[in-house]
């Protein structure tokens, strides 16, 4: 029971993200009506434990390796710093995505327990988070502009069109919401991994790692998020902020389903390695900012018009500030956890472990 | 299951501009009878554009039914359905003129029976463009504009055979003024069908924007 205690900030911060980021994904499909909400829910769920558990451990990795968190109450401490943060932020109106919040949390717990950050790798997974919208918008001009030449080839009849449309946004949501589950999963239950006292055990005739049983949770945590909370955040999607046609909305959710593939797949990482092209880091990326970029690129490929870059920019703010702010609450409330409730967060507190650095995958040229 | 609906909502759609394009027709058919005096041809031709008015509302009503009650086609549906009702205005106004025709039976003087012939001719081209345009707007939208302007063209021509009509009725010293106004009466009423044109014309090229993806 008590795991289950240390657990809940995770599966918190599992919830969060269903009520927030399933909308990413299929909030303008419901936001238009052309997917019922029940039915996005239900695909989204199903994938996201899918994603969550089949591919969750790459990023999942990549985190582990920037802090290794060793006792339970450290991890519940970290990650519900990272919740706090994002709650807050939120709260103020702030940019803001778990992504970055558990990063700076993380970062939070290695400088109480007074390992050293490895710069780099630091460095590189920040580089992610600039890369990601980018890479969506990439994704999303080209895209645009190839079902636009399709549209323009085929004359598919509006009612035709409309049909195809909403097949493809459900098809195009379960990858998405798949991507999603294996790229975020390392958010929510990232830092219990290594403390979490699960045993392997097997369920209907398959092995289930404790690893995989905690991802279980996490996706099932971020599955209950999207039926309790998500449908008014995606009718907001729909309505407000952005007004995409359908069509629009199936090019967004793609480049966006790509984007956080990319960033989570172990098979492809492994694909490239083999034909020895440069890798993608696994890391976990901000949904919410590769949909920005996403829609962004589709407002290039109408010729930039009506882009406020004003909003980019905000976005860009939050790079910073919400490790930052993740990092100062996390220092914080751990020294409160080990000295006002006398846990123990850090099981050694050893400052010659700088070595215990970070080895995410170095591109292998050539 | 969804492609099979989708293929009857498409055939429908079809069904209904043929319609449309029918009656435009017919309505040519039905003033030149009407203007050589061939009562019988008259009389059928007015039978058969009311069927066809009939038939097209029926189809009308169905596709709006089918498209609100299983929530098809969300973002342009509202848009769908002011097409094909400014649309069935078209129709409604080439009946009832026909039908005015028939019942008030007004007295059209031989010189100017060619005008009002010339005046449907061009108003049903109007119409025919119109209902290119539409079946554009449903399978390809780039084309859409090709079409609209030969719509405003031939609004454009049916008003200046309309006020040349008027003008000369109004100029003549051999017909009564109730007449008068009995005669440009109808040269209004068979102008208006390529006003309602127009109107269709001019929601088509704000809806067609809306269309792009």
């Amino acid at each position: 029971m008590l795991i289950m205690l240390f657990l809940s900030s995770g599966l918190f911060l599992g919830w969060s993200l269903g009520a927030n980021d399933a909308s990413n994904i299929f909030g303008t499909a419901v936001g238009t009506r052309m997917v019922k909400f029940y039915t996005a829910a239900i695909v989204a769920s199903i994938f996201v434990v899918l994603g969550a558990v089949i591919s969750g451990a790459g990023t999942t990795h990549t985190l582990g390796k920037l802090g290794a968190v060793d006792m339970i109450a450290g991890a519940f401490m970290v990650a519900l710093a990272a919740a706090v943060t994002v709650f807050w932020m939120t709260k103020l109106s702030l940019p803001v995505s778990t992504s970055q919040a558990i990063v700076g949390a993380i970062v939070g717990w290695n400088m109480f327990a007074g390992k050293t950050t490895d710069i780099n790798a630091l460095t590189k997974i920040a580089s992610t988070w600039v890369m990601s919208p980018v890479l969506a918008a990439g994704f999303s001009y080209v895209f645009f502009q190839l079902f636009k030449k399709i549209l323009e080839f085929w004359k598919i009849h509006i009612f035709r069109l409309d049909a195809y449309t909403r097949i493809g946004l459900i098809v195009i949501g379960a990858f998405g919401a798949y991507s999603l589950g294996a790229n975020n999963i390392g958010n929510v239950m990232g830092v219990f991994v290594s403390v979490a006292p699960f045993e392997n055990m097997n369920l209907w005739g398959f092995d289930v790692s404790g690893v995989e049983q905690l991802f279980l949770l996490g996706g099932l945590a971020i599955a209950v998020g999207i039926f309790t909370y998500s449908k008014r955040v995606m009718q907001t999607v729909g309505e407000g902020v952005v007004k995409l046609t359908p069509q629009s909305a199936l090019v967004v959710v793609l480049s966006q389903a790509i984007v956080l593939f990319l960033f989570a797949s172990k098979g492809l990482e492994a694909w490239l390695l083999a034909h020895n092209l440069p890798t993608i880091p696994l890391v976990p990326v901000s949904s919410s900012q590769v949909v920005i970029g996403s829609v962004l690129g589709i407002g290039l490929a109408h010729g930039g018009r009506g882009i406020r870059f004003r909003v980019l920019g905000k976005i860009a703010s939050g790079w910073v500030t919400t490790p930052i702010i993740a990092a100062g609450i996390s220092f914080i409330s751990l020294f409160f956890l080990q000295n006002v409730f006398d846990q123990q967060v850090v099981k050694t507190i050893d400052h010659t472990e700088i070595h215990h650095s970070i080895d995410i995958e170095v591109p292998a040229h050539g | 299951m969804i492609f099979k609906k989708t293929k009857g909502l498409e055939l429908q759609m079809d069904a209904f501009l043929d319609k449309i394009s029918e009656a435009g027709i017919v309505f040519r058919r039905g003033v030149k009878n009407y203007m050589n005096k061939d009562a019988n041809d008259f009389e059928r031709h007015l039978e058969q554009i009311r069927r066809l008015e009939h038939e097209a509302d029926e189809l009308r009503k169905n596709i709006e039914t089918q498209l609100y009650t299983q929530t098809l086609v969300p973002e342009s549906r509202g848009d769908i359905l002011a097409l094909m009702e400014t649309t069935d205005d078209v129709i409604d106004r080439a009946t009832d003129t026909l039908s005015e025709m028939s019942i008030e039976g007004p007295m059209v003087p031989e010189e100017f029976r060619p005008g009002y012939i010339e005046l449907a001719k061009s108003v049903v081209k109007a119409m025919e463009e119109m209902v290119k345009a539409l079946r554009a707007f449903m399978r390809d939208p780039l084309n859409v504009r090709n079409y609209l302007h030969k719509v405003y063209h031939f609004e454009k021509e049916s008003d200046r055979i309309a006020e040349d009509l008027k003008r000369n009725i109004f100029a003549s010293d051999k017909l009564e003024l109730s007449q008068k106004i009995h005669l440009r009466y109808f040269a209004l009423h068979i102008d208006t069908i390529a006003d309602r044109a127009e109107d269709v014309a001019d929601r088509l090229s704000i809806y067609t924007i809306k269309r792009s993806i």
